[in-house]
C-alpha cells in the first residue's frame, strides 16, 4: 500500500468534519456541496450569498496553500472531452436526484445515523468501484 | 455575518480536501479501485478521511442539536427519511459518473482553483447536469413543490 497517507487523511477529514460542525453550529445548515451549489445556481433559488461565500472559501483553500509553499495540484482528468463532459453530466444530475453526495449523505447523512444517506452511500460507491473496475481492469489497462 | 461564517467553512473544508489528498481525482480513483488490493497497489486513504470526518461530525452534531445555531433562527436539519427510487436512482448515476473521472462535486469546485480546462469543462457539465434536474423536477411537480424540495435536501 505504498500509496496509503493516513496521517494526511485523518487530518484532512477531521477538518472535514469541523467544517460541518461549523456549519450546523454557525448557520445550522448542512455542509453538503450538491445543495450548496444547487441553490447557489438555480433560478428559483433566493439564498445565495453564504452559499457562494462557502464555494469561495473552497477554491480559496489551494490559493492559500500556495503562500506557505505548497503548489496547486493539475488534477490528472481523462484525454476524452466527452468522457469529462458525460462525467460532469452524471454526477450534476445523479446528486441533484438523490439530494446529496459524498458530502451530504457520505459524511452529514452517515453522521446523523440517516438510513436514506447510508443507502445512497453504499449505491454511488458500490457503482463507482465497479465503473473503475471496468475501466481500469476489463477495457484499459 | 453567516455569509463570513460560511466562508470560513468552506475555507476548512477546503483544507481538509486539499491537505488529505482527495482534491486529486487519480488518488480517489486508488481507493476505488479494489481491485488493486492483491498487488497491494490499493489506497485506502478515502476511507480514513471518512472515518475521521464521521466522528467528528458524528460529535459535533450531538452537540448542534441542543442548541440554537448563533447566526440562525433554528437548524434546518434533514427532513427526509423515504428510501425510494430517486435516492437509489441518483445515487447510482452519481456513483457511475465519480468513477469515470475520480470528481465529486467538493473536489471539483475546489479544483477551479487550478484554472485547468478539464475542470472548467467538468463544472460546466456538472451544473448543465443540476440544472436539467432541477428544470425537469419543477415541471414534474411545480415550482412550489420544488422550492419546498430543495429546502429539505439531505446535502
Amino acid at each position: 500500500m505504498t500509496n496509503f497517507t493516513p496521517v494526511s487523511a485523518a487530518i484532512g477529514g477531521g477538518l472535514i468534519g469541523l467544517s460541518a460542525v461549523l456549519l450546523m453550529l454557525l448557520n445550522g445548515r448542512i455542509a453538503g456541496i450538491t445543495g450548496v451549489f444547487a441553490g447557489l445556481i438555480d433560478p428559483i433559488s433566493n439564498d445565495r450569498t453564504w452559499r457562494a461565500t462557502f464555494i469561495a472559501g473552497l477554491i480559496l483553500a489551494p490559493l492559500s496553500a500556495t503562500l506557505i509553499g505548497y503548489n496547486i495540484p493539475i488534477p490528472k482528468m481523462p484525454a476524452s472531452w466527452v468522457t469529462i463532459a458525460v462525467a460532469g453530466l452524471l454526477v450534476g444530475f445523479g446528486t441533484r436526484l438523490s439530494n446529496g453526495c459524498t458530502s451530504g449523505h457520505g459524511i452529514c447523512g452517515i453522521a446523523r445515523f440517516s438510513p436514506r444517506s447510508i443507502i445512497a452511500t453504499g449505491v454511488f460507491m458500490s457503482a463507482a468501484i465497479v465503473v473503475v473496475a471496468v475501466t481500469r481492469h476489463v477495457i484499459g489497462g | 455575518m453567516r455569509s463570513i461564517a460560511s466562508l470560513l467553512c468552506g475555507f476548512v473544508f477546503g483544507w481538509g480536501l486539499f491537505i488529505s489528498g482527495m482534491i486529486r481525482p487519480e488518488k480517489v480513483l486508488g481507493f476505488l479501485d479494489i481491485l488493486a488490493i492483491p498487488s497491494g497497489d490499493w489506497d485506502p486513504s478515502l476511507a480514513v478521511v471518512m472515518a475521521a470526518a464521521l466522528i467528528v461530525t458524528g460529535a459535533g452534531y450531538a452537540l448542534a442539536r441542543r442548541r440554537v445555531p448563533v447566526f440562525e433562527p433554528d437548524n434546518q436539519w434533514p427532513t427526509q427519511t423515504l428510501i425510494d427510487r430517486p435516492l437509489i436512482a441518483g445515487a447510482g448515476l452519481f456513483g457511475i459518473g465519480w468513477g469515470l473521472v475520480g470528481l465529486c462535486p467538493g473536489p471539483a469546485l475546489e479544483n477551479l482553483a487550478s484554472l485547468s480546462p478539464g475542470i472548467a469543462v467538468f463544472v460546466v457539465a456538472m451544473a448543465a447536469g443540476t440544472l436539467a434536474h432541477d428544470f425537469w423536477y419543477a415541471r414534474r411537480v411545480g415550482p412550489e413543490a420544488a422550492s419546498l424540495a430543495q429546502a429539505a435536501t439531505d446535502g
